[in-house]
């Protein structure tokens, strides 16, 4: 088997089993009812923590490429982000279920409408959360022939800025503890650093600078 | 007037103690895992939502695991899992400032002299989650009283103990440390205000605030200072730790009040712990009737 075969026939639905486990976790701690005292609370961190977790391992796919020198990795990025997704999408909704059924008022929208407009961290994480909605809905191969490399390169960007508010929307969140949210913050820089400095040296050689922009990231000199 | 308890939670709501404890083991041994979900996903909260507004104690497991307590950790399940270093006795307690009589009070001279009574309040944390629970304590007058506070004294600070030796979460600067509060003095002489050495009839646990704590029901839960080693009367209005660190988010009154959003949530509703529906938050967290006129004539937006 070669390098690429074995990413897509082992690595790859290993990973996917693999990423299921926090999902698993949260149900098996429904079920059995080992969410401790307030279980919305505990499901609503544990999910938007997954899901920020998810952006970072997906980030770390390129550089990881490179550092690695294992190119056929790219395999796994798409999966990796639509788990973050899919992550995210537990993450609101059970948010989303806190701030209208729940509220025991009967069903308005006026707690979510409040929060996104009156509250900074809802509205990054808000924000952040339809980034991801786009960058999922464009996720297929027919998206990408029909939005075009190029475009649907720059539009995948957008993954930074999520990743960056959805950092913001932790730090906002908590009361003095800012350790773990700055945690994530360091990881997501030093992914930033990681690609900018590639991009520098990317430039620094004309023969590469002429190379069409790999599969890999971001387009050199598109604009 | 004494208030002994408030006027809607009657004792025979409460759950028996040997009820409690065994909660955990009745639904074990009639628990199927199917009885345990319907329990757990289904009709916990469809009862809670059935309930109405009723005031029933918040079961001793989710009081003593569920709180925020930073000496311990910041997450709140941190004080039940790192409460252990901590040594309730022996344990002093220093009342000084302008006061006649200032003194060292051991922790045993205290509970000798001041008999618990059970007070059930209502505990809201600012964090918008609530409990009811059943404490044991005597009236903070009483006990300042002793020292005879002179007419200087206008506010109360009270210094929750600091020793990294025994506080593992002191060695992180998350919060300026020791944890420090404060009361007006007529706030602090209420009735309804109590030391607490009791929870749900026993010591209080460690991470629960052993040996003697703070319980003053109208206000954010933060105010109900734990694991007290020093109260010190004084001339002008202490800096309590939180609004140190967050001064535009948390004040010095910190009473519970539904029309004052904190900056990042709002405060109009908040969850009982073990429901799944929120109900409305009351002002002065339902205490209005005996505490309103402590704040008579105050901008209660602008003392927050």
């Amino acid at each position: 088997m070669t390098q690429a075969q074995w990413i897509k026939r082992v690595v790859k639905p290993l990973a996917f089993v693999a990423s299921l486990g926090p999902f698993a976790w949260l149900v098996r701690d429904i079920v059995t009812g080992n969410l401790g005292a307030n279980p919305v609370e505990r499901i609503t961190h544990f999910t938007g923590l997954t899901a920020l977790t998810f952006l970072m391992i997906t980030l770390s796919i390129t550089p990881a490429r490179k550092l690695l020198g294992l190119s056929p990795l790219i395999q796994l990025r798409r999966m990796l982000g639509l788990y973050a997704f899919f992550y995210a999408v537990l993450h609101f909704t059970i948010y989303g279920l806190d701030r209208t059924l729940f509220e025991g008022t009967g069903l308005s929208l006026g707690s979510i409408i409040e929060d996104v407009s009156k509250r900074p961290y809802i509205t990054v994480g808000f924000t952040a959360f339809l980034i991801l909605c786009a960058l999922a809905a464009t996720s297929t191969n027919g998206m990408v022939k029909r939005l075009g490399g190029k475009r649907w390169q720059r539009l995948h960007q957008l993954v930074y800025v999520a990743a960056a508010l959805g950092v913001l929307h932790f730090l906002w969140l908590v009361k003095a503890d800012i350790r773990q949210p700055a945690t994530y913050g360091l990881v997501l820089v030093g992914l930033l650093g990681a690609r900018l400095v590639r991009e520098r040296r990317r430039r620094a050689t004309p023969s590469a600078a002429l190379a069409p922009p790999v599969r890999s990231g971001v387009a050199v000199g598109s604009s | 007037m004494l208030i002994k308890r408030p006027p809607d939670i009657r004792s025979s709501e409460i759950t028996d103690q040997s009820l409690y404890l065994n909660r955990r083991a009745f639904i074990r041994t009639t628990g199927a895992a199917v009885a345990a979900v319907t329990a757990e996903v289904v009709a916990r909260p469809l009862m809670a939502a059935g309930q109405g507004l009723d005031d029933k104690p918040t079961p001793y497991q989710d009081v003593t695991t569920y709180n925020n307590f930073y000496e311990f950790g910041t997450d709140k399940s941190d004080p039940a899992k790192h409460a252990h270093t901590l040594k309730p006795r022996p344990w002093t307690l220093r009342v000084e400032g302008e006061v006649l009589k200032p003194k060292t009070w051991d922790i045993d001279e205290i509970v000798t002299k001041f008999p618990a009574e059970e007070r059930v309040y209502r505990h809201r944390c600012v964090e918008a989650w609530s409990m009811v629970i059943p404490w044991g304590g005597f009236e903070l007058g009483k006990f300042l009283k002793q020292a005879e506070p002179t007419s200087f004294a206008k506010y109360v600070e009270f210094t929750t103990l600091h020793d990294p030796k025994q506080m593992p979460g002191q060695r992180s600067g998350v919060l300026p440390w020791p944890y420090v509060e404060g009361l007006r003095l007529d706030e602090a002489m209420h009735p309804l205000a109590i030391l607490v050495t009791q929870l749900y009839g026993r010591p209080v646990p460690n991470q629960n605030g052993a040996p003697i704590r703070l319980a003053v029901p109208w206000k954010y839960g933060f105010k109900s200072v734990k694991s007290i080693v020093r109260m010190r009367l004084v001339r002008e209005e202490p800096n309590n730790t939180w609004q140190v660190v967050a001064p535009h988010e948390y004040g010095f009154y910190a009473n519970v009040n539904p029309a004052v959003d904190h900056p990042r949530w709002s405060q109009k509703r908040e969850r009982r712990i073990g429901e799944l529906f929120k109900r409305p938050t009351l002002l002065f967290n339902g205490y209005g009737e005996q505490v309103a006129s402590l704040y008579a004539g105050m901008d209660l937006r602008k003392y927050f």
